[in-house]
């Protein structure tokens, strides 16, 4: 590139300082500094903060200013300008432009970025065979590669990424200092001669294989139908051949996951429209840099024959791309799409290094596909999914987290603990709140290790020392006892009403707003489990206004396993003692006569029988009444198969109006007209397709009755049961047809995955509550 | 109320429950104290209140509980007992046959754990004001081993050993209080426990903890022994032994036995290489005893672990009513 200054004597020589905070580390933001400034013919320098970016121009006033314009008009993606504050300075005579080392300074928490898909540039390159990068799994630029899961500390340089262990070839160094490189300041920059290498593993722990044999070894052991765990970029992953039925069988057995969907990774866009109906917005998910799992419907009768049981009954498939080089090369090589799953047991973390891959995989892999570039923070894929036309994340992890939201309130610094299952962190600093990566359900010993140092690292991961604790509260939660364990100042936060305020944080509101906090189950305060809430959130002030009716909930915590109990419970509002001898009703038939008298007295007296107002065990009991699922073998399975009965909405039965009624100072959903009209329909052998469209319709009129009767204009739709896309594009439909303007997430996870955002908030800004 | 006012009334009750039921011979009672003799071992000491509705059930009564409970926390130290003393606390209107039945058990419970009841006192209070009858018992024992048998002296590698089926009395109690008709119906485990730790101890077998897995049941029994030794307790959902009633009952109602109550039951940890004997002891009392886990390293905050198929899910304490968590 030519550089010309333009001399102009009518400008005057100056020098301007400016501090730039966004998403502007790991992203090419110093080399796009670094051209600009050549390109304008300015002097000074450029370098990464803990906050960001600072730059200091020197030169003819007129160029400067053209900088700035253009700075702001032609950065690009990833890459994002939040802020610029700009300061004059006495020019010094300065020549030549410069990018720095980083100073570690005490500026706020700047936001790391998250782990990049492998680019287009870099695909080439490794597919090239002329090229010095031809199959290296660990080729990477500016524009992509590994960023959050490698990183120790902000601001973001090699030094402090597990890149320093790699010290750059001559080749490589002189790609770092070459500003017309690709590579320019490139982190992650390596190349085979110097970065890391592949190694193949037998479980018991021995490197058998050159990087290449071992490379070509796992591609033989898949083709052969045997699971192997490679490490990706934020943790192992589990691979198998996913046209195999054997071999998705074997995986099923050997991680006890009888039923769960897996996802698949296809080598490329044009072969995911062999397996599955790409939307628009679906194929730029796939292709986005953060590269998640999508959920995709799946087409019956592809060109591909997807093994049937990688996702049991289930019109949805979860596909994604290659997310490194690695897996890039591996799916060239073998040719055909893989089911890709988490190196994990049930509810634990990923294996993230050798040592752990060996113990936890034991039993589960064949063989170990691995390289020393260590994982420092382990990061899962995240899953999107496409609902009323805009993405919404349903597990926020790699690529995705951090993700930074901006506040209004000014905040000490606050980590919020989020909630018992899907479990994520949150950290309010500043005006900002950071969602951390998807950590996992705590009821798991090691998930639990890995939440007690993801609550260390975090502040450090963003240069801030969090002084206070936001909590749930619940009494069951493992992070209740790390918040009363941990001393200090604590903040309980109501479930739901974090629900709530997550998503106001994510949009920006503030109040009055009317949250729909709907999900499976969340301690209400009041000695009852609530989960289909409306609640009132003011500015200083926060009130239930209305929620689904109680019911009781025989066996607790089991009834997630048996949509049976929650339809008993329910049932017996409805029929009282006749309940019993409907032997007609699936729910009641399930049980031996000696198990319904137990489960009456239960509910009678009380044992282990809580009252709940959940939405999440609605959907379960019509998913049971429905003839649909009795017990099931994940969680949230019976609302899947409610929302996939009422696939589009076709003809949806009219079920008896939702009714509200007064009962202890709150509005009250009435359920049960509408629940004993679906279950004797549903005897009668009315379609259950068109019941169970008829209890989305009858859910979305309840939600219009009570906005209606708020009349407040911002509703946000929130909690776990809006993963359902019929109905949260249902809701969201009428509310706007009613004149109201609802809001979903899109950022972070309408699931307990977002949970902390709403704490985190809640401590910047604590309301009071008020009685119904 | 006359009963307790320390006149006629109580030494009629004296008379005619507690004397031929405890056989206690005059002197005894005449002194305020009773003379136990003397011990060449340590003694052991323990007092524990008894409170519990019903107080009949399937498999034993308030009576065996406060006797048995008492003889478990001293056999629990090593220590057998040697004398008890029990003290009532009377609801107004109880009725006699009912406290008859309560003291013949407790008469028979001491017999078989081989203690003497040796001091008692009774208290009547106005109706209302106590739930039937309340009674605490004070033991003590002495200690026939030389080895300190405490939390402490747990170790990385040690074996974790239970002593029979667990749950059944927690379960006996709910379903008499409740009424729930469990088919089969279940019975209490209420036992004496010095038997098979006297075994144990005969045996040289290297014993570092002895707890009863009464309220709060194993897992609590375990939670705090790792908490105490600085240790993870890992153990193995399929090694734990339950009865098919009681696991049928647990499973109804969502209940999880491994936090239920035991009166009979006591989990052992003893030295890794002594595991099959210790095992084998055991199973001469109770053929269900089993080996369950294995004392490891300290694991974060976990404290006990259960590994279950394909998972591993950390045992915590239970605050409380259990509240449904999954969301
Ligand atoms: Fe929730
Ligand atoms: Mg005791
Ligand atoms: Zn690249
Ligand atoms: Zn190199």
């Amino acid at each position: 590139m030519l550089h010309h200054p333009r001399p102009d004597i009518l400008s005057p020589i100056s020098r301007l300082a400016l501090t730039i905070s966004g998403c502007v580390q790991g992203v090419g933001f110093r080399p796009f500094v670094y051209r600009l400034a050549n390109d304008e013919g300015l002097a000074g320098w450029v370098r990464n903060t803990l906050g960001g970016v600072a730059i200091e121009v020197e030169g003819e006033y007129r160029a400067i200013e053209r900088f700035v314009a253009r700075l702001n008009a032609e950065a690009i993606a990833p890459a994002v300008i939040e802020t610029v504050a700009t300061r004059e300075l006495d020019p010094r005579g300065a020549a030549g432009f410069h990018c720095l080392a980083s100073v570690a300074g005490d500026e706020a928490c700047g936001p790391i970025l998250p782990d990049l898909v492998v680019c287009d540039a870099c695909q080439a390159e490794i597919c090239d065979s002329g090229n010095r990068r031809y199959r290296y799994p660990f080729t990477s630029c500016m524009h992509c590669g590994p960023r959050y899961s490698i990183i120790e500390g902000l601001p973001y340089d090699r030094e402090r990424t597990v890149m320093r262990h790699f010290p750059m070839c001559s080749t490589c160094a002189s790609e770092y200092s070459d500003p017309d490189s690709r590579r320019f300041h490139a982190e992650t920059n390596a190349c085979p001669k110097c970065g890391p290498q592949l190694a193949l593993l037998d479980m018991e722990g021995s490197i058998t294989d050159s990087p290449s044999e071992a490379f070509d070894k796992a591609v033989t052991a898949i083709r052969q139908g045997s699971i192997v765990a490679i490490k990706g970029l934020g943790g192992f992953q589990l691979l198998v051949d996913a046209r195999c039925v054997e071999a998705v069988a074997t995986l099923r057995a050997r991680k006890r996951r009888p039923a769960k969907p897996f996802a698949v990774m296809v080598s490329a866009l044009e072969h995911v429209r062999e397996i599955a109906e790409v939307t628009r917005a679906e194929e730029a998910l796939l292709r986005s840099a953060v590269g998640p799992i999508v959920l995709i419907k799946r087409l019956r009768h592809g060109q591909v024959d997807l093994a049937e049981n990688i996702a049991p009954e289930n019109p949805l498939i979860g596909v994604m791309l290659p997310t490194t080089p690695l897996h890039h090369i591996l799916l060239q090589a073998l040719g055909f799409p893989i089911v890709c799953t988490s190196g994990n047991g049930t509810s634990e973390p990923l294996a993230a290094d050798d040592e752990e891959a060996l113990a936890r995989l034991s039993g589960i892999a064949d063989l170990i596909l691995t390289h020393d570039r260590p994982i420092l923070n382990r990061v899962d894929d995240s899953i999107v999914r496409v609902i009323d036309g805009g993405n919404a994340i349903l597990r926020c992890a790699r690529g995705h987290a951090p993700v930074v939201l901006k506040g209004n309130v000014k905040n000490l610094p606050v980590v919020a603990l989020g909630g018992h299952l899907k479990n994520s962190l949150a950290l309010g600093v500043g005006e900002k709140i950071v969602l951390g990566p998807h950590i996992g359900d705590l009821d798991s010993a090691e998930t639990r290790i890995l939440f007690d140092c993801s609550v260390e690292r975090f502040g450090n991961l963003h240069g801030v020392k969090p002084c206070r604790i936001a909590y749930d509260g619940h009494s069951g939660y493992y992070s209740t006892a790390f918040a009363e364990a941990a001393g200090g100042p604590a903040q309980k936060v109501q479930h739901h009403l974090a629900h709530v305020l997550a998503a106001m944080a994510e949009h920006g509101l503030t109040g009055p707003v009317l949250g729909m906090a709907w999900d499976g189950s969340g301690d209400g305060g009041d000695g009852t489990i609530w989960g289909g809430e409306f609640l009132l959130v003011d500015d200083s002030r926060w009130r239930r206004i209305a929620h689904i009716r109680n019911f009781p909930l025989p066996g607790g915590d089991s009834a997630i396993r048996e949509p049976r109990r929650a339809a008993i419970g329910a049932l017996s509002q409805c029929y009282g003692d006749a309940l019993w001898k409907r032997e007609d009703i699936p729910a009641v038939a399930s049980f031996s006569h000696s198990e319904r008298a137990i489960l009456r007295t239960a509910m009678t007296r009380k044992i282990n029988a809580p009252l709940t107002s959940s939405m999440g065990r609605l959907f379960d009991i019509v998913a049971s009444v429905l003839g649909l699922r009795q017990i099931v073998s994940f969680e949230g399975e019976a609302a899947l198969a409610v929302e996939f009965a009422a696939g589009c909405l076709r003809n949806p039965t009219a079920l008896p109006a939702p009714i509200l009624s007064q009962m202890n100072g709150s509005e009250q959903i009435d359920w049960r007209p509408m629940l004993e009209t679906l279950c004797e329909s549903a005897l009668q052998g009315v379609s259950t397709d068109e019941l169970a469209g008829g209890f989305h319709v009858w859910l979305s009129k309840a939600a219009c009755l009570v906005a209606r009767r708020a009349g407040i204009s911002k509703v946000v739709l929130t909690g776990g049961c809006f993963q359902n896309a019929l109905l949260c594009g249902l809701v969201a439909k009428d509310l706007r047809e009613a004149g109201f303007e609802p809001f979903m997430h899109r950022k972070i996870p309408c699931n307990d995955g977002g949970l902390a955002v709403g704490q985190a908030a809640f401590a910047a800004s604590p309301l009071t509550q008020e009685e119904g | 109320i006359g009963h307790g006012g320390g006149g006629k009334l109580t030494q009629r009750l004296i008379d005619t429950v507690f004397r031929p039921a405890f056989a206690v011979s005059d002197e005894d009672l005449t002194c305020d104290s009773a003379a136990i003799g003397r011990s060449e071992f340590e003694l052991a000491f323990t007092t524990d209140a008894y409170v519990v509705q019903p107080l009949f059930f399937p498999g034993g009564n308030i009576g065996s509980l406060a006797i048995f409970g008492t003889v478990n926390d001293l056999a629990m130290s090593g220590a057998r007992a040697l004398a008890i003393s029990a003290a009532f606390v009377i609801e107004e209107g109880f009725a006699v046959t009912d406290l008859n039945r309560i003291v013949e058990t407790m008469r028979d419970a001491a017999s078989r754990a081989g203690v003497r009841i040796v001091a008692g006192d009774t208290k009547v209070v106005e109706r209302g004001k106590a739930d039937g009858v309340y009674i605490a018992t004070s033991g003590i024992g002495e200690i026939g081993s030389r080895a300190l048998i405490r939390p402490q002296e747990v170790r990385v590698g040690d074996a974790v050993i239970v002593s029979g089926d667990i749950g059944r009395h927690g379960m006996a109690v709910m379903a008499a209080r409740e009424s729930l008709g469990f088919e089969p119906p279940i019975e209490s485990d209420c036992a004496p426990l010095f038997g098979p730790v006297s075994a144990l101890i005969d045996g040289g077998i290297e014993l570092h903890c002895l707890r009863d897995c009464t309220r709060g049941g194993l897992a609590t029994a375990l939670i705090e022994i790792a908490r105490c030794a600085d240790v993870t307790i890992a153990i193995e959902q399929t090694k734990i032994p339950v009865s098919g009633p009681v696991r049928g009952a647990c499973e109804i109602l969502g209940i999880d036995p491994l936090y239920v109550a035991n009166e009979g039951r006591f989990t052992a940890i003893v030295a890794g290489g002594d595991a099959e004997r210790a095992l084998s002891i055991l199973q001469r009392h109770d053929d269900a005893a089993a080996i369950i886990g294995m004392v490891g390293e300290r694991d974060g905050s976990t404290d006990a672990k259960i590994r279950t198929i394909g998972r591993t899910r950390a045992l915590d304490l239970q605050t409380g009513e259990q509240l449904p968590r999954i969301c």
